[in-house]
C-alpha cells in the first residue's frame, strides 16, 4: 500500500470524550509560531510544557502568599506553609502513599536518587554487595550507583533487555542472588518507551528481602501510579515532567526506611536543635529537606497534580496510547526507518533512526518546520550502544498532542528523507 | 525549505555521503580525537607533517552531515599548507560560521569551497558540529593527546 493510500484509509482513533483542543487552550506556549509554523511540541519526555493553572499558582504564590515556611509566626508564613504542605499531601495522594511524611521534596529525580544512594547506600551496603539496574536506565539512575560502587567496593550489575527493548525477566531473576542488596529500575524508559514489569520486578526482589527504587519520571505523567500496590521501597519523579515547574521533584520512601536513613544534606530545617556539642535531627520528611526549599515550585507542582487529576490520568493515558499507535503505524511506512524500542507495552515515546541521516540533521529539518523533538542519546548512552546507534530522534507525546501533530511530524520526516536522499 | 538548502548545500551533502580522505593514515605521527557530546559526532584526525607542512591528513568518524562534510573539506583544504596557515584557516572558518563575514580581515589562505558553510551561522546550534573537526585538527597540530570536546 502506498503511503498516500495508507493516509487516506487510516482512521485516526479518537479517545471518546477527550477534548484535546480544549486541553491545548490551557497551554499558552502552544500558541507560538516557530519560523512561521505552528509549534508542534514533541519533547515532553525531556520536559513538559505548563498549563495556565500551574503558571498562575506560581505567580499567585509570589504575588500574595509568599514567605519562608515552617518557621514564621506571622500570617503570610502560615499561608505559605499550608500551601507547601498541601502540595505534599497532593503528591502523597497522587502516588497513593500511606503517609504524607513519606514524601520528601527534592530538586528532581536526579537529586532523589543521589539522596538514596548516599543516605541508604552508604549506610546499609557493604563491600562485595551488588546493586542491580537495567540496561535501559537514564544516566541519573546509573551514575549515582556507579559512584557509590566505586566508593564502597560494590558491584554494579545490569539486567539485560531483548531486541525489542523489553527487560528479560528470567535473566533479571537469575541475577538476583545472595549478594544483591539493592535494585534500581525505571518504570518507563525515557529513551525507548518500554513499560517495565515493575510489580513483578519488585516482588522477585522482595522474595530475597532486597529493596527496590523505581525511577518514575516517565510513568507519573502517563499512567496511574500506586506505590502501595507496587510495594516499592522508593519511588522518584521530577515535577517538570509532570507539567509542573522545574527544580522540584519528589522522593517517596517507606517510612521505616526514611527513619532509619541518616540525613543527606545538613543545614537549617532538618534539625530539631543545634549546639556545638550535639545536633538533633528533625523527623521525616524534614530530616531530608535541608535549607529553604523551592516553595513556589512545590506549590506549582501541587497545581500540576490538581490539573492532571481534573483532566483525568486514565483519559490522558488512553489519548496518548491511541496517538502513539497512530504515530507508530504511520512511521512504519517509511523505508529505511528503524524504530528503536518495540516492546509490547510502551508509553508516549517513539524513538527512531532514519537510515543514512544522522538524528541531528533530522532534528534540524524538523525544527525548521516548528517541530520540537530530541536528537541525541537522551542521557541513556548504554541503551544507544545496545541497539548499535550513536543517537536517535525521539518524539514523545503528552496530553496536549494531536493527530495533526503526528501528521506534521510524518510530513517533516518525509522532507528530511527527500533532502538527504 | 530555502533556509535548509542554505545550510545543506549540494557540496555539503556530497561530502557527507562521500567523505574525502576518509580512513586511517599509516605512518601518521600525529593524531587527535574529537567528540561532540551533544549529538554524538565523533572524529579522529590523523596528520603526517614534513618541514612544518601538512604532507597528508585523513580522518575517521561518524556524525551528522555538517560535521562529516566539514571534516572532509577541511582535509582537502589543509593538505599542503603550513601549520600556521592551517590555524589561520581554522580562525577564518570559525569566523565564517559565527559572524557576518568570512573573516577576510584575519588574512591567511582563502576559504574557497569552505564558503558553503556560511549557512551554518543561521543555525547556531550546529556551529559546534561544523567546528569539531577543526578543533580536533588544532589539537593534532599541537600533538595534544587528551580528547577534544566541544563542551
Amino acid at each position: 500500500m502506498s503511503l498516500e493510500a495508507a493516509e487516506k484509509s487510516w482512521q485516526a482513533p479518537k479517545a471518546s470524550d477527550y477534548d484535546v483542543w480544549r486541553v491545548r487552550e490551557d497551554f499558552p506556549i502552544l500558541k507560538q509560531r516557530i519560523y512561521g509554523n505552528p509549534l508542534v511540541f514533541l519533547d515532553t519526555a525531556a520536559s513538559a510544557q505548563k498549563p495556565q493553572a500551574v503558571i498562575d499558582a506560581v505567580r499567585r504564590c509570589y504575588e500574595t502568599e509568599y514567605a519562608n515556611i515552617h518557621r514564621g509566626v506571622y500570617y503570610l508564613s502560615e499561608r505559605a506553609t499550608e500551601a507547601f504542605e498541601a502540595a505534599r499531601r497532593k503528591v502523597q495522594a497522587l502516588l497513593n502513599a500511606r503517609e504524607a511524611r513519606e514524601i520528601v521534596f527534592v530538586r528532581g529525580a536526579t537529586e532523589a536518587i543521589n539522596l538514596v544512594a548516599h543516605s541508604y547506600g552508604r549506610t546499609f551496603l557493604n563491600a562485595g554487595d551488588e546493586i542491580l539496574i537495567s540496561h535501559i536506565e537514564h544516566h541519573s539512575n546509573i551514575v549515582p550507583w556507579q559512584i557509590l560502587c566505586q566508593e564502597k567496593g560494590l558491584k554494579l550489575r545490569v539486567a539485560p533487555v531483548d531486541d525489542s527493548a523489553e527487560l528479560v525477566l528470567d535473566e533479571y531473576a537469575r541475577m538476583l542472588n545472595d549478594r544483591t542488596k539493592f535494585v534500581a529500575i525505571t518504570h518507563i524508559s525515557n529513551a525507548v518507551g518500554t513499560i517495565t514489569p515493575i510489580k513483578e520486578i519488585i516482588r522477585l526482589a522482595h522474595q530475597r528481602g532486597i529493596p527496590v527504587l523505581v525511577d518514575g519520571c516517565q510513568a507519573v505523567p502517563h499512567m496511574r501510579v500506586d506505590v502501595q500496590d507496587l510495594d516499592c521501597d522508593f519511588y522518584v519523579f521530577s515535577g517538570h515532567k509532570l507539567y509542573g515547574p522545574s527544580g522540584i521533584g519528589a522522593l517517596y520512601g517507606k517510612a521505616e526506611h526514611l527513619e532509619a536513613m541518616p540525613p543527606y544534606q545538613g543545614g537549617g530545617e532538618m534539625i530539631l536543635s543545634v549546639t556545638f556539642e550535639k545536633t538533633e535531627y528533625n523527623v521525616i520528611p524534614f530530616k531530608f529537606e535541608a535549607g529553604t526549599p523551592h516553595i513556589a515550585g512545590a506549590i506549582g507542582l501541587g497545581a500540576a497534580v490538581d490539573y492532571v487529576n481534573d483532566v483525568g490520568i486514565e483519559r490522558i493515558a488512553a489519548h496518548e496510547s491511541a496517538l502513539l499507535a497512530y504515530a507508530t503505524e504511520r512511521i512504519s511506512e517509511f523505508k529505511g526507518l528503524r524504530v528503536i524500542g518495540t516492546a509490547k507495552e510502551k508509553a508516549s515515546i517513539l524513538s527512531f533512526v532514519l537510515e543514512g541521516v544522522h538524528p541531528h540533521d533530522v532534528g534540524t529539518v524538523l525544527d525548521r518546520d516548528g517541530i520540537a523533538v530530541r536528537a541525541g542519546h537522551h542521557c541513556a548512552q548504554p541503551v544507544m550502544e545496545r541497539f548499535g546507534v550513536p543517537a536517535t530522534v525521539r518524539a514523545s507525546l503528552a496530553m496536549f498532542n494531536t493527530v495533526e501533530d503526528v501528521d506534521a511530524l510524518i510530513a517533516s520526516i518525509r522532507k528530511a528523507r527527500e533532502l538527504f536522499g | 525549505m530555502d533556509d535548509l538548502r542554505e545550510l545543506y548545500q549540494e557540496m555539503i551533502l556530497d561530502h557527507s555521503k562521500r567523505p574525502r580522505n576518509f580512513g586511517p593514515l599509516p605512518g601518521a605521527e600525529r593524531e587527535a580525537k574529537g567528540n561532540n557530546p551533544l549529538c554524538g559526532d565523533r572524529v579522529t584526525v590523523f596528520l603526517a607533517m614534513e618541514n612544518g607542512v601538512v604532507k597528508d591528513v585523513r580522518f575517521v568518524g561518524a556524525g551528522c552531515a555538517i560535521s562529516m562534510a566539514s571534516a572532509s573539506m577541511m582535509t582537502e583544504m589543509v593538505k599542503g599548507k603550513t601549520a600556521e596557515e592551517a590555524r589561520t584557516l581554522f580562525a577564518r572558518f570559525h569566523h565564517l560560521v559565527t559572524e557576518e563575514d568570512g573573516g577576510e580581515a584575519l588574512g591567511g589562505p582563502d576559504l574557497d569551497k569552505l564558503e558553503v558553510f556560511a549557512g551554518v551561522r543561521q543555525f547556531p546550534i550546529r556551529v559546534k558540529c561544523a567546528t569539531l573537526p577543526w578543533h580536533t585538527l588544532a589539537a593534532a597540530l599541537e600533538r595534544r593527546i587528551e580528547e577534544v570536546t566541544t563542551e
